[in-house]
């Protein structure tokens, strides 16, 4: 299990996702909890998606709105910006996550508050921003119970939506009693949110600034949206007198009837809902009546994500509404779990938008888009058509040709560019091809015994450690045409 | 009818009985085959891979070689895949209109053989024989790209003397994914223990699919555990008929 916070979006190299999945594909514990719950959400999520008539429609829909969101982006986060501001909030601009950090301190210092209360969020994640506060002497409580037990824990999150995936009733029970000093607890769901539930409220009252994230935010109104399931993201977001929201330039949405769409693709594809438990907007502030802050600042951060919109093929990846759909269908997440992918964003969308939002050339992220079998389930669901094995393509695309023109000798000279290229060319000659056959067939003979090859060296070795490999037959089948059918 | 065989260069290399058993079944419902000789491989392998600069001259020299026919077929739905839905990607990458426009041309004539056969010739029953236990696996760029649907299940039904038995999720990727076999060698091998599973759990003895690629891998691993279970390509029981071996 993952326990420091570096990643991707962290300074300084991460490992990459083949050295770290080995780790994880070994836990046999962590296997069986991923097993087990990506199963079930899965299915349940295709008898909720299975019950609606127009969903292919939907999916259309909401991938043409987030398109046109991106087409003229410039232009909605504008009129969001005059939006918010019109309903008495003040809207932030952060080129990158030091620059969002730093905002969002000084709201908090200003208020002299020591303490803050969070919403689930995983743009605070992306930039780190509780490590960044505890260094100016602010502490951040997160208030997702999962969100908790990751604190609680001194993990990261492992899933978009769950983040505690990971980890079964027995674990959350053992560190309750730890953490929480709850002596007599059981692993009951209902006593374990008990122990959660009376240690937040305590925090839910006594903070002044609240932090959350945004699903969505719409430009015509100025109505941020955070989608949860457990009510504590709405404690957040009107208990105390500020609220601070961090939100990826990309969630602004042009107008409120957008809604419809989205409403109805996302808790189906996250939760399996029908209709989400928590669905709270807030426009501005709240002024002298009702509940609701009283100071409202939104943070609109960029953070790498203009440079994967200047990319045709990738800026897909901005389509994202985070509902982790991939992650659950995904036979490679499903096994390795999401701290091997090293980033806030694991899974099928991770793999494409962590080494787009950090730019190619790093050897962590740059692994990632190498993190599938290209089997083609996550597009099946994604709920805004992001043809994700495209993009994985097109980014494994980048990273070589990154390698071949920017890298070092070490990276020319890999044997892997060089096999890649003599193939190339035996490829574009059929006589050169023919021989390369007849080789084939004359050169595999140190590895053939009792007909078959169950030992091959370098890199082709990660074949035969548990898996056999046929030897070339005496005869190409083209060899069968000539001497059957003549010439072609 | 008249048909271009795609052999594709893995089953010209290493699955030659895929390629004679093509050859048999479509001569066999009256479909004239021809193979050109000039052709090798589609590009799948470097393109999937990140070396597409290098897949660009297989791309053009595929539209040289199949260009020019009605319809091309192939033993494989990953081959197939490429030419139809990864080759408009590839041309965008040379900025070669006349390319882009000829592989926009040409995708649509590509086909996989059992689509091909019931999509296109509209036969289900191609007069097999095969009396042995078989399970089936779809493979995803079968399903998931090229759509080919129940089209190779219609097929396997109406072979005589044939026991077919069903995967429990088959659509659930066997691990592997071309180059992702050896660069994430274990994830690939923690798919194929659950694929390898839900094999033995059908007792079949065979289990076949419309591509060697994922046979190649199911089979390597049943193999290497001596589990007396073998993997044959779906051609070569569309091709066994009554009083053969």
């Amino acid at each position: 299990v993952k326990t420091n916070f570096s990643d991707a979006f962290s300074p300084g190299p991460t490992p990459t996702f083949e050295m770290s999945a080995r780790e994880s594909l070994s836990d046999s514990q962590l296997r069986r909890n991923l097993g087990k719950a990506t199963q079930t959400i899965r299915r349940k999520r295709a008898v909720a998606v299975e019950e609606m008539p127009d969903w292919e429609g939907l999916r259309e829909a909401g991938r043409a709105l987030k398109e046109r969101v991106l087409r003229h982006l410039d232009t909605y986060l504008l009129q969001l910006e005059e939006s918010v501001t019109r309903a008495g909030g003040k809207v932030h601009w952060a080129r990158d996550a030091a620059e969002a950090n730093r905002i969002i301190a000084q709201i908090a210092r200003d208020h002299g508050s020591e303490e803050v209360v969070k919403v689930k969020s995983i743009a605070t994640d992306e930039t780190k921003l509780n490590e960044y506060l505890e260094r100016e002497g602010i502490h951040a409580f997160e208030t997702d119970l999962a969100e908790l037990i990751i604190q609680l824990a001194g993990e990261t999150s492992s899933h978009i939506l769950v983040p505690a995936i990971h980890k079964n009733r027995a674990e959350i029970q053992e560190l309750f009693k730890e953490k929480l000093g709850a002596k007599d607890l059981s692993d009951e769901p209902s006593d374990l949110t008990e122990a959660a539930r009376l240690y937040l409220r305590e925090k839910f009252l006594g903070a002044k600034v609240g932090i959350s994230g945004a699903n969505f935010a719409v430009a015509e109104t100025g109505t941020v949206c955070v989608v949860e399931s457990e009510g504590n993201g709405r404690m957040c977001t009107t208990l105390p007198p500020v609220l601070v929201t961090l939100m990826g330039i990309e969630k602004v949405i042009p107008s409120w009837r957008d809604f419809e769409v989205f409403m109805q693709l996302l808790p189906r594809s996250s939760t399996a809902e029908r209709m989400n438990p928590y669905t709270s907007f807030w426009t501005g502030v709240s002024g002298d009546v009702g509940d609701g802050p009283q100071e409202f600042h939104l943070v609109l951060m960029d953070n790498g994500r203009t440079d994967v919109l200047a990319d045709e093929i990738g800026r897909q990846a901005l389509n994202c509404i985070r509902c982790s759909a991939c992650l659950n269908v995904c036979p490679v997440y499903e096994r390795t779990g999401g701290h091997a992918y090293n980033s806030v964003y694991p899974g099928p969308i991770g793999a494409i938008l962590t080494p787009q939002l950090v730019g190619i050339g790093n050897p962590g992220p740059d692994s990632l888009p190498y993190a599938s079998s290209l089997c083609g389930a996550c597009y099946q669901v994604c709920p805004v058509k992001i043809n994700i094995p495209q993009v994985l393509v097109h980014l494994r695309g980048k990273v070589v040709r990154h390698k071949q023109d920017e890298g070092g000798p070490r990276q020319k000279f890999d044997p892997e560019n060089i096999a890649m290229q003599t193939v190339a060319r035996v490829f574009s000659d059929p006589d050169l091809y023919e021989r390369a056959q007849r080789f084939a067939l004359v050169g595999q003979w140190p590895f053939v015994r009792g007909g078959s090859i169950g030992r091959l060296p370098g890199r082709l070795a990660g074949w035969t450690s548990v898996r056999d490999l046929k030897p070339v037959p005496e005869q190409t089948f083209r060899g069968w045409w000539k001497q059957n059918r003549g010439t072609g | 009818v008249r048909v271009a065989l795609f052999i594709t260069c893995f089953n010209d290399t290493l699955f030659p009985e895929t390629g004679r058993a093509t050859v048999e079944v479509l001569e066999r419902l009256g479909v004239e085959v021809d193979f050109p000789l000039a052709q090798t491989c589609c590009g799948q392998m470097h393109f999937n891979t990140g070396y597409q600069r290098e897949a660009i001259p297989l791309v053009r020299r595929f539209v040289d070689v199949f260009g020019g026919y009605d319809a091309v077929v192939a033993p494989s739905g990953s081959c197939v895949s490429m030419v139809r839905e990864l080759y408009p990607m590839a041309a965008d990458l040379t900025g070669d209109r006349r390319l882009a426009e000829r592989v926009d041309e040409l995708g649509p004539k590509v086909f996989e053989l059992s689509e091909f056969l019931v999509k296109k010739l509209g036969v289900t029953d191609v007069g097999a024989y095969y009396p042995h236990r078989v399970t089936y696996h779809p493979t995803c760029h079968s399903l998931r790209m090229l759509k080919v649907g129940d089209a190779p299940l219609e097929l396997l039904r109406n072979v005589g003397g044939m026991d077919l038995v069903g995967l429990e999720e088959p659509e659930e990727c066997c691990g592997f994914g071309g180059t992702f076999a050896v660069k994430n060698a274990d994830t690939s091998a923690a798919m194929l223990s659950d694929k390898i599973r839900r094999v033995l759990d059908t007792e079949a003895e065979v289990c076949t699919a419309g591509d060697n690629s994922c046979l190649m891998h199911i089979g390597g691993g049943l193999n290497r555990l001596r589990a007396g279970v073998g993997t044959v390509h779906l051609a070569q029981i569309l091709a066994s008929e009554m009083g053969e071996g």
